[in-house]
């Protein structure tokens, strides 16, 4: 087995001197390159993307009653700001390995932050449908996960995206991937990820996380195509810190009141359906296209809850449950005009048992730790934007959001999002 | 999870394909009919985008990934035709036998010296693409190189058939030496006329008729016609008369009608590729029906 091992190693290793030499020649002899469709050269396909925007928002912190925020979650901030800069590298490694990195370079508080959004491999030959991903990525649950901001149809992620994963879920791990050999696409997907980031929580043995994905799609004749899929997350944990505390405004508070608000032995699990449907007549999508789309995720989540704030403290047993869907339509109607609506749409229902009272009240437990319910909140948005060409794209956009305490949020953003470098992939 | 695995298991065997016919994915129909007449019944096609879709625009779709993970072959443009969705399509499919390493990787355009290549690489100019133009099916002897590089492939995928692809190839270049011949002696005196196009896709054709393109209705490659682009033209009409506007029957025909009502000049509204119009069936019947209808309207 072994020395079967280096034979092939070896006649490998020659054969790929022997293709090394007969490129030098061939390059010799065509001057103008007849090479493959590569990014630059050697050096890895870099693209740069360059976001900015002018929001106006008379409210700065993110408030879902029923959902305690983590990630990225949160609402933009008033007036001018830089947005979501990613850069972005990517290559063949060889002929057995692809890898890519990308990096959001974001400014926010008075400091500019580099986020690693992702960075992993990707086996390219393991053949009969099967791809092995290995790093940090974004999950392959849902339709919109795995699609970074900068690609998406509106200026911010949907409600339930933010509510339940903080963003993105985003991790490090495993990702392995089958695509069966029917003529109908279907791919299943299993992931094994550290589960130490939210919306699950620190383990001892940070690799918690486990994720699986179906997708099935197709087309309808020619001019329609669609994808429907079901993803299903599960961890536990034994703490995660909350950051969606409720604020109430620093001013008016003399000393500074350290809150600590954490979920202990968690347990978490996420299921999920999306639905893709696109249109374009005759299937060429330049001049006019539509396309519909709607996900929906039910999150249920248990622990021990404490809640520290300064000398007082509360304990309760949590079960808690929180779903949320969006649906929207974009619609091209010209050449480079597109104009979209959508609709969001969250609902937490979340209970408690043996209450401990040690200075802080139920009530008061409830509206502080952002685990206390309200009515609904819901989110309307309607977005017109313009791409003269491939690589830029203006928008504007507005959205009313009720966070479900009876206050009504106008926000309108007006957005610029460019492309630099090699040419962007076109995702379905 | 042992039964998700067995069933796994089960549903591959059952799938695994029996290697009787070349299974050959095509991103544009033009290679589908290449591939059809130099592989006769020895190959299974599939064309990713029909003569009505812009190859540039098209999106790595669920269809297109099931399709990449049972080919054998792959032919596609290249020059970065596809580049916004065929290297994402290999990376989905988990096949491994398609990859750009592999001999189930072909690229046209990668076979043949193009024309146009830019000089300078700017996206000012538009979309550019660095390997210079892809349209390389409309030179008939670039045609013919291509034809032979993918029968030598055809014969190294599947080598039980080696003598039979040979043999397509020898009838198909005699066919197509003929064809040739006739289409010269058809289209001579389109040679020195002129002509505005709508995207640089006819420009190995009319370089081969030694036809002239004055000025293309897209403002910069991949953009759509402005109206101050289009009254730039009004004015270079006025002083270099072209004999017609050739657009692919795909593309947007409203500046192209704009500009021909202001000047009297014909429209032409050609198949781009097999299965663009009624007539055009496959190469040969492409190729008579666009030069056709050229010759008939600039007569």
């Amino acid at each position: 087995m072994n020395t079967l091992f280096t034979q092939n190693k070896i006649t490998k290793v020659v054969l790929a001197m022997a293709g090394l030499s007969m490129m030098t020649l061939s390059s010799g002899v065509n001057a103008a390159g007849l090479g493959k469709i590569s990014g630059n050269e050697f050096n890895p396909a870099i693209s740069l993307i360059l976001d900015g925007r002018y929001t106006d928002i008379n409210s700065s912190e993110l408030e879902l009653p029923g959902f305690q925020l983590g990630g990225e979650a949160g609402l933009p901030s008033n007036g001018f700001a830089t947005g979501h800069n990613e850069l972005v590298m990517s290559a063949n490694i060889d002929d057995s390995y692809f890898g890519t990195i990308n990096m959001a370079i974001v400014h926010s508080d008075g400091e500019t932050e580099i986020e690693l959004e992702e960075a992993f491999i990707e086996t390219l030959k393991l053949g009969n449908g099967f791809t092995l991903k290995a790093g940090q990525f974004f999950s392959g649950i849902g339709y919109l996960n795995s699609i970074h901001d900068h690609a998406h149809d509106f200026a911010d992620r949907p409600l339930v995206y933010d509510a339940i994963f903080g963003g993105h879920l985003v991790d490090t791990g495993l990702q392995s991937t089958w695509v069966a050999p029917t003529d109908l696409y279907l791919s299943f997907g299993a992931e094994l990820t550290t589960g130490s980031k939210f919306p699950s929580g620190e383990n001892e043995g940070n690799n918690e996380g486990r994720a699986f994905f179906v997708k099935t799609g197709g087309d309808i004749g020619i001019s329609s195509s669609w994808q429907l899929g079901a993803s299903y997350y599960q961890s536990e944990f034994d703490v995660r810190e909350a950051s969606g505390a409720h604020d109430h405004g620093g001013d008016d508070h003399e000393e500074e009141v350290t809150i600590d608000n954490e979920l202990l032995n968690g347990d978490i699990d996420i299921s999920g359906i999306d639905f893709v449907y696109k249109w374009a007549p005759k299937g060429n999508n330049k001049q006019t296209n539509f396309k519909f789309q709607a996900e929906y995720f039910v999150k249920n989540e248990s622990g021990l809850v404490e809640f520290v704030e300064g000398d007082a403290s509360a304990e309760a047993l949590y079960d808690g449950k929180q779903q949320g869907y969006y649906m929207q339509g974009v619609y091209q109607f010209m050449p480079a005009w597109r104009i979209g609506l959508r609709y969001d749409h969250l609902k937490a229902d979340n209970k408690f048992s043996d209450f401990e009272d040690n200075g802080i009240d139920e009530e008061e437990f409830l509206e502080e730790s952002g685990y206390g319910t309200a009515d609904e909140p819901n989110k309307f948005s309607i977005m017109l934007d313009y791409a003269p060409s491939h690589f830029s794209r203006l928008r504007l956009q507005y959205s009313e959001l009720d966070n479900g305490h009876d206050e009504t949020n106008e926000i309108i953003t007006l957005q610029y999002s460019m492309s630099l470098g090699s040419h962007g992939a076109h995702t379905f | 999870m042992k039964t998700v695995i067995t069933l796994t298991l089960s549903l591959m065997l059952i799938a695994s394909p029996a290697f009787a016919k070349v299974n050959v994915f095509t991103c544009e129909p033009e290679w589908q009919a290449l591939v059809q007449a130099i592989g006769g019944e020895h190959v299974k096609t599939y064309s990713a985008t029909t003569a009505y879709q812009d190859p540039h625009h098209i999106e790595a779709r669920p269809s297109l990934i099931a399709k990449t993970r049972r080919a054998d072959l792959l032919v596609c443009t290249g020059a970065e035709l596809e580049i916004g969705w065929l290297p994402l399509l290999l990376r989905k499919s988990g096949n491994a036998d398609v990859q750009a390493s592999e001999l189930g990787y072909f690229l046209a355009a990668s076979h043949v010296e193009r024309i146009e290549v830019p000089v300078a690489l700017d996206r000012s100019q538009g979309d550019v693409h660095a390997s210079g133009n892809p349209h390389v099916s409309w030179d008939p002897y670039r045609l013919q190189t291509i034809a032979k590089a993918l029968s030598k492939r055809l014969q190294e995928i599947d080598p039980n058939n080696a003598t039979n692809y040979q043999q397509k190839l020898k009838q198909f270049n005699q066919q197509w030496t003929t064809a040739i011949t006739r289409w010269e002696v058809m289209a001579a005196n389109l040679a020195g006329k002129k002509v505005i196009v709508y995207h640089k896709n006819w420009s190995y054709l009319l370089k081969w008729l030694g036809v002239e393109v004055i000025a293309d209705l897209e403002p910069k490659p991949g953009l759509p016609p402005t109206s101050k682009h289009l009254s730039h033209l009004l004015s270079v009409t006025r002083d270099n008369a072209p004999d017609a506007i050739l657009i692919a029957n795909y593309q947007d025909d409203k500046g192209a009608k704009w500009l021909s009502n202001k000047t009297g000049i014909p429209v032409i509204q050609l198949p781009y590729t097999v299965g663009g119009s009624d007539q055009a069936i496959d190469l040969f019947s492409l190729y008579n029906e666009v030069l056709s209808l050229i010759i008939k309207e600039t007569r």
